[in-house]
């Protein structure tokens, strides 16, 4: 059986390189839309200084992206390596994503990147604007297969169990394919990157603007990251992914969670806008609810309920006893080949899952006590207060960015762009809150699916390799070790090519840095 | 379409393709970073060898990424075995492949010769480890490797770190680094230029043989010293996946059974040894594209040699024979390698065509004139 140390340290070592990895991510995806852009507009109006954002903004796109392709094959490896049982249980349907990200995508980005840099003197104005959009298009493709092999583990949708081969097989892959958590999630996230391009060419330009440098060249590109923020960070709030939320049990599960709520409420349900959930008694207090608000943003109506927890761990506790005839049925078939077992299987299959909670309180599942199985029912509720306020501070900041996005709009609009200290200020000191909101984000996406690492069909705790605690300790550490060195040189590279600046509009002092578009002595 | 046997087949042979074309694209570059410390000894040069594989390894990189990719969709059971018996060594592989193109990128952008000179030594190890461990991996697959199955079909590892390093398997990652080093020599032959490119075609000389001459002792090793697997009982094509229903022993020599019931199959040994073989020669003989066209069919050589011998074998067992994986036992389902087996003949020829043309517009060699008057050539 597999140890719960390895299951914890195998989690913190996924959580840690997946939120790592996505620092890299959102930056990857808005800046090579807006560079696509901006080199758009170099072609369109043979503008130099179009050209010069391009260049200058591809080194730090540049930086970046080693560092998202870096810690993207942890990514890829470490299901093998951690997480062996689950691809053996979802490899025939997870896999699929993952291997046709690399065919359509991987390979398209990563090919075309090398000639983003190396190629402006080798191509004419208009291949190398292709190759920047198709390096854009390469990264948002990417997004789309990952977010299709993510939305599977949210809502399981187009597979059912085998027992023969002892795993999940594909039975439907269109529905894999436009199963609508994943597109929702996919919206959301491209938004969201969108977002933290546009936040980081804006304050890094406000930066500009503060110390009076590359004047030009920074209200230019404000203006291109104010437009294409103000459209995204809409994006993001109104193609929200609790759009997804209402599709599967542990999905309802998870927005009952983010809320905190405990019972259901007659439609449309109330927003809580603050509260203070209380695990023991199982409510929460001080609430401040804004009437409607919740039924809204989780059905898209006024008419359907939203299940309060309550409710959906009663009905998790009815699919745990389901889950135990498929069980039973299960165990007797791989004994002895029989119609009436498979039949018995195949009537319950889509609960076995439920029934491999119980395997966290005692190996000999079938003999569980009814006390038992209702501590397994109320395990599958994530843990509250983490949801409840990473959802909350992640919201209001996607508020923030419209709100932000709209004012440095007007001012673009109006060329004011430089009238207001207080606002570059504002747009300076707002640079890492996309960040935050992206990671907070993941938070709720993934501790919200909580016990299941696949949603009804695999928990957590049963997914792991059967690798020593002293192994995963090592590897931790060492993940540990490599991405903090990695983090301080990249921060710091980023800085002294932000700090020098494009040279164009070049500080009298020598550039100490070498460009990566420029020819380096 | 194809039946499930049929499906087994081609997925076998993808796989295959997909290795050597990892072996074949980013094993120069990783022969490039091996070669790094020897052929570049100015700033200059080692920026010239640097920039030879600057605008393409991390299109290369991604065969790998590929690679896994394909494990995991279309042998999910020898993904999860493979990478979690192997778990430390992987990490190792990880490591490198984190630090390789960090260290280009980051290596250019300051001046002080001590920050260089530490992402030269990371770029070196980069190539090295990489290098070697593929290699020993390969070399456990054809010794074994102990792992067994629950009746959950969870599986369980009982080897470490240090049981992968047996003298067999350490052959194996000496022929890789060799072959790859070899490689990386035509690639720079062809690519840099001056003294870079010449020391390049000295170290090749070096290479060469030792690959051919370790590939040759591998062989015989396999022939008298190592036992083959086989198996016994019955064993559908296009059963269920599911390893613990077939019975497998070992013996001696086992491993050229298929050499002797298909001899078409020797051509992989073969080509292996005598394009390895003339590879050096013909850098010397400033045949530079000759000898990497020569050297990549080796290194293909060498790779399918090992899938040749081991058919129907994926990856044996040492601790219960029987759960070994085989091409028969231990795939995805019918419907998923028809679904992959189609984005696979949609997407390989688009990026092979793209590739290519990447390859057409960077072609010409990098010189030193280039790197210091620059013209957009050179970024690292």
């Amino acid at each position: 059986m597999t140890s719960m140390d390895v299951v914890s340290l195998s989690r913190l070592q996924f959580g840690l390189t997946a939120l790592y990895h996505f620092l890299f991510v959102p930056l990857t995806l808005g800046l090579a839309v807006l560079l696509g852009v901006m080199e758009s507009v170099y072609v369109m109006t043979g503008r130099e200084i179009w050209k010069e954002m391009t260049k200058f903004w591809g080194v730090l796109f540049g930086i970046n992206f080693a560092m998202g392709v870096a810690t993207g094959i942890t990514m890829e490896f470490q299901f093998g390596m951690n997480w062996a049982y689950y691809s053996h249980y979802v490899g025939d349907i997870f896999g699929a994503p993952l291997a046709i990200e690399g065919l359509m995508a991987f390979f398209l980005e990563a090919t075309f990147i090398g000639l983003f840099f190396f190629g402006w003197d080798k191509l004419s104005r208009v291949q190398h604007l292709a190759v920047t959009w198709l390096v854009a298009l390469g990264s948002n493709l990417s997004a789309l297969w990952i977010l299709i092999a993510n939305g599977w583990m949210q809502y399981p949708v187009g597979a059912k169990f085998n027992p023969d081969t002892m795993r999940m097989e594909v039975s439907d892959f269109m529905a894999v394919l436009f199963n609508p958590v994943a597109q929702a999630k996919f919206v959301h996230t491209v938004s969201a990157g969108y977002v933290t391009g546009s936040m980081f060419v804006l304050s890094v330009s406000a930066f500009y603007l503060l110390r009076g440098r590359h004047v030009e060249f920074a209200k230019r590109s404000m203006t291109v990251a104010a437009s294409f923020g103000l459209a995204s960070a809409l994006s993001v709030v109104v193609l929200g992914d609790e759009s997804g939320y209402t599709a599967g049990e542990n999905q309802k599960m998870k927005i009952a969670a983010i809320e905190a709520m405990w019972d259901t409420e007659p439609a449309p349900a109330s927003f809580t806008l603050f509260g203070l959930p209380d695990l023991k008694n199982r409510r929460t207090n001080y609430e401040i609810k804004i009437p409607w608000m919740l039924g809204l943003i989780a059905t898209r109506s006024i008419d359907k309920t939203v299940p309060g927890i309550n409710e959906l761990v009663g009905h998790a506790e009815q699919r745990i006893r389901a889950g135990l005839i498929a069980y039973d049925a299960l165990d007797k078939l791989r004994r002895q080949p029989s119609d009436t077992e498979r039949a018995r299987l195949d009537a319950n299959a889509a609960d076995l899952g439920y029934a491999l909670l119980l395997k966290k309180i005692r190996p000999d599942i079938t003999n569980a006590a009814s006390d038992e199985i209702t501590a397994a029912a109320w395990s599958t509720v994530p843990a509250v207060s983490p949801l409840f306020w990473s959802f909350r501070i992640m919201v209001g900041l996607g508020f923030y960015f419209i709100a932000l996005f709209a004012v440095a709009f007007v001012l673009a609009s109006r060329r004011e762009l430089t009238r207001y200290r207080s606002f570059l200020w504002l747009a300076l000191l707002s640079l890492p809150l996309p960040w935050i909101a992206a990671e907070l984000g993941w938070v709720v996406a993934e501790v919200g699916r909580q016990p299941w690492v696949i949603e009804g069909v695999l928990p957590t705790f049963l997914a792991v390799s059967s690798i020593s605690a002293a192994n995963v300790w090592f590897t931790l550490i060492g993940f540990v070790v490599f991405y903090s060195t990695l983090a301080i040189v990249d921060v710091y590279l980023m800085l002294k090519t932000v700090k020098d600046g494009p040279p164009a509009g070049a500080a009298p002092e020598q550039p100490k840095l070498r460009l990566a578009v420029s020819p380096a002595e | 379409m194809f039946d499930y046997e049929m499906m087994r087949l081609i997925w076998w042979a993808l796989l295959g393709i997909l290795l050597i074309g990892f072996a074949v694209m980013d094993g120069f570059d990783l022969g490039v970073a091996i070669l790094l410390p020897y052929v570049a000894r100015t700033d200059i040069e080692r920026r010239i060898a640097i920039n030879t594989i600057g605008p393409v390894w991390e299109g290369n990189q991604v065969w790998l990424v590929l690679g896994g990719g394909a494990i995991f969709a279309a042998w999910p059971m020898l993904y999860a075995v493979a990478f979690s018996g192997f778990y430390l060594a992987m990490f190792l592989v990880l490591a490198a492949l984190i630090f390789r193109p960090v260290a280009f990128t980051f290596r250019s952008k300051l001046d002080g010769p001590r920050w260089r000179a530490a992402w030269d030594l990371a770029i070196f190890v980069s190539g090295l480890v990489p290098a070697l461990i593929f290699g020993v991996a390969f070399g456990n697959v054809i010794v074994g490797v102990p792992f067994r199955f629950d009746d959950s079909l969870r599986m369980i590892y009982e080897g470490n770190l240090l049981g992968l390093l047996n003298p067999f398997a350490l052959v194996c990652g000496l022929i890789s680094v060799s072959m790859l080093t070899l490689h990386g020599a035509s690639y720079l032959a062809l690519k840099a230029s001056g003294p870079v490119a010449d020391r390049a075609v000295q170290a090749a000389r070096l290479a060469g043989p030792v690959a051919v001459v370790l590939f040759v002792l591998a062989g015989v090793w396999v022939a008298f010293g190592i036992d083959g697997y086989v198996v016994t009982s019955q064993l559908a094509h296009d059963g269920p996946s599911t390893p613990l229903a077939k019975e497998v022993t070992r013996r001696a020599g086992a491993w050229l059974d298929n050499y002797r019931a298909f001899p078409w199959t020797m051509a992989a040994p073969i080509a292996a040894i005598v394009m390895l073989a003339i590879t050096a020669p013909l850098l010397s003989a400033k045949r530079a594209a000759a000898a990497f066209v020569c050297g990549s069919i080796g290194v293909a050589g060498v790779v399918a040699t090992a899938g040749l011998s081991v058919f129907p074998f994926m990856l044996p067992s040492s601790l219960d024979p029987h759960a070994s994986l085989t091409v028969w036992d231990s795939s995805s389902s019918h419907l998923t390698l028809k679904i992959m087996l189609f984005a696979t003949a949609v997407f390989l020829p688009i990026i092979l065509l793209y590739t290519a043309w990447v390859y057409r517009v960077l072609r010409g060699p990098v010189t030193a004139a280039l790197i210091e008057h620059g013209g957009g050539h050179s970024a690292y």
